[in-house]
């Protein structure tokens, strides 16, 4: 029964709880034991057993259980953001997206693993160590959100929540074989999230499929009273039902796919063979422009790094978290407390955002970048006039092996090379599978314009069902 | 290349204490990256507005209604040093500068 059970996707889990066939505290009893005993290290926290009454039946999401990326504010649940800096704290609220998932009938399963402050692309930056890939624990599963995405696909848990600042949903999604959604930004609340970059920071859902997408993300949305930039969706979010792609037209930037993007032999090939698969179904396929994308990665190192500075200087010992005692004094206790609870990548960060914001560099760097932003976001105004969907491979590379990158920042950072450009416009994107690479998952990613999920995930559907992507690292994920 | 009296400089500004390895290596990186960043200052931007933020909102407030706010024994209850009435700290005076 256990291993039916497993097969079942989110949504089909919520339908046979609200039609009597499946007991919800069976169901969470099952992912529980599976994510206590995880090899991954997935999971920061794992929930204790709860009671039937703890489970919502009679909810869209039906009690169905979640994995929450730390850095979500959970109500008396530790939450680290995956940092040392925050040892022991458990916040006295929770998260509005949290919060709305539980209204909605979700059961909190435990609190996923991620890169410190969502500072990373390959989950090794972590205070609880790294997480490994599903498909092959000697890689990583991508990062920031690797725990939620690594627990997804090692069928710890049905699905679970991430965020996404530069890439940070995406690019774990399609290293570990799963479909990730990188929202509209401003659609979610970002109230109890720990901040990294304000401007860019955005919850989304990693799930197997895009329905179960569709279906986590229609409970996401809204307008929050804690969030000032945080919009009413403009219209209800459905699940999707297209099973072709007639009349859609596909742009391929060629900037995001030439030679510094850097993108791998296998990839590449999986992604053309996408779009074979697209023209099939109906679309049509043509070369676009974004002539300013392949600055985009630039302009993400000063900004995302110039915010982050800001956002974390709330970490000082005072509220919060670790203390360090220093001289006596309040300026050494903030830094010896800084010096001894933050990673090296997020020392490195803040340095860069401190020095891009200092008196005498801020023209010259945060507002170059500030003025990039916006011929970025007007490349992507002007490309959707005439194409529906930009699309691109999400990362360049496969999962790359523990430790390849981690001594060089640079290569590291490339690897967001394809998912920034959709961030600094603020623009949502989706990565669903496309295949394997030596035995490893490629993602594919889309991307369309500001509230265009219901037609992304749309589109992502059509393709998903003609891919028809076995997302089992167990059975080797092999296409039907 | 950075210069090490920079790293320092913005070391203190961030209010982190780095070892002399830490910002040896500071220099290098930061170096190698504001390298790579250099290329966007080379662009034409004569006359494009900066983006702050890709949202089309100016001065959301909510309505000005009072509502409750933590209890401060909750507000207290994940300091490392609460006191009756707020947050210890060590005296900033030996700091001032």
């Amino acid at each position: 029964m256990s291993a039916v059970l497993l097969d079942l996707t989110a949504a089909a889990a919520a339908a046979a709880v609200k039609a009597g066939e499946l007991d919800p505290a069976e169901l969470h009893e099952l992912y529980r034991g599976r994510a206590a005993a995880d090899q991954l290290n997935a999971f920061s926290w794992v929930a204790p057993e709860a009671g039937a009454d703890d489970f919502k039946r009679d909810t869209p999401l039906a009690g169905v259980p979640l994995g929450v990326k730390d850095l979500f504010c959970t109500e008396g649940v530790p939450t680290q953001s995956g940092s040392k800096i925050l040892e022991g704290y458990r916040p006295p609220y929770t998260a509005t997206v949290v919060e709305k998932l539980f209204d909605a009938g979700a059961t909190l399963l435990g609190k996923t693993n991620q890169d410190e402050f969502a500072m990373g692309s390959s989950n090794e930056n972590c205070a609880f160590g790294p997480v490994f890939n599903p498909w092959d624990p000697t890689r990583v599963p991508g990062g920031s959100s690797g725990g939620s995405a690594a627990a997804v696909a090692g069928g710890l848990v049905p699905w679970a929540l991430g965020t996404d600042t530069g890439g940070s949903i995406r690019q774990p999604a399609a290293f570990c074989g799963i479909v990730g959604l990188k929202p509209t930004y401003g659609s979610c609340s970002r109230y109890g999230m720990i901040a990294f970059a304000s401007s860019l920071d955005q919850a989304g859902p990693l799930t197997r499929d895009v329905t179960d997408s569709a279906l986590l993300f229609s409970h996401m949305v809204g307008q929050d009273a804690n969030d000032s930039t945080s919009l009413a969706f403009p219209e209800e979010i459905r699940l999707p039902t297209a099973h072709d792609l007639k009349g859609i037209r596909i742009g391929v930037p060629e900037e995001l796919l030439g030679a510094e993007g850097g993108i791998d032999p296998g990839v590449r090939a999986s992604f053309e063979a996408t779009l074979e698969l697209a023209r099939k179904l109906g679309a049509t396929v043509t070369p676009c422009q974004l002539p300013h994308a392949p600055h985009a990665l630039s302009a993400y190192y000063i900004i995302a790094p110039a915010e982050a500075s800001a956002n974390l200087a709330r970490f000082d010992g005072v509220r919060y978290g670790l203390r360090v005692d220093g001289d006596g004094d309040l300026t050494s206790m903030y830094s010896r407390t800084r010096a001894a609870g933050f990673g090296p990548e997020v020392k490195r960060r803040i340095m860069l955002g401190t020095y891009a914001l200092s008196s005498g560099y801020y023209d010259a760097y945060y507002g170059t970048a500030q003025r990039v932003r916006t011929k970025i976001a007007d490349d992507f105004k002007t490309a959707f006039a005439d194409v529906d969907f930009i699309v691109t491979p999400t990362a360049p590379s496969t999962a790359f092996e523990l430790g390849a990158k981690s001594a060089d920042p640079l290569a590291m950072y490339l690897n967001d090379f394809c998912t920034v450009p959709m961030s600094l416009a603020g623009i949502p994107a989706i990565s669903i599978p496309s295949g394997l690479s030596e035995g490893l998952p490629v993602g594919f990613q889309l991307a369309g314009p500001a509230f265009s999920e219901n037609r992304l995930l749309n589109a992502a559907f059509a393709l998903e069902s003609a891919i028809g992507f076995d997302g089992s690292p167990a059975r080797g994920g092999v296409a039907k | 290349m950075l210069e090490r009296k920079t790293v320092d400089h913005v070391a203190r500004l961030a209010r982190l204490e780095l070892s002399d390895a830490e910002k040896d290596k500071m220099a290098v990186e930061l170096s190698q990256i504001l390298g790579h960043i250099e290329a966007i200052r080379q662009l034409d931007l004569e006359g494009v507005e900066p983006t702050s933020h890709v949202v089309d909102i100016v001065n959301a407030l909510r309505a000005d209604v009072p509502h409750a706010s933590l209890p401060r024994a909750v507000a207290l209850a994940s300091a490392p040093d609460p006191t009756d009435s707020g947050f210890g700290v060590p005296s900033p005076g030996a700091s001032a500068e």
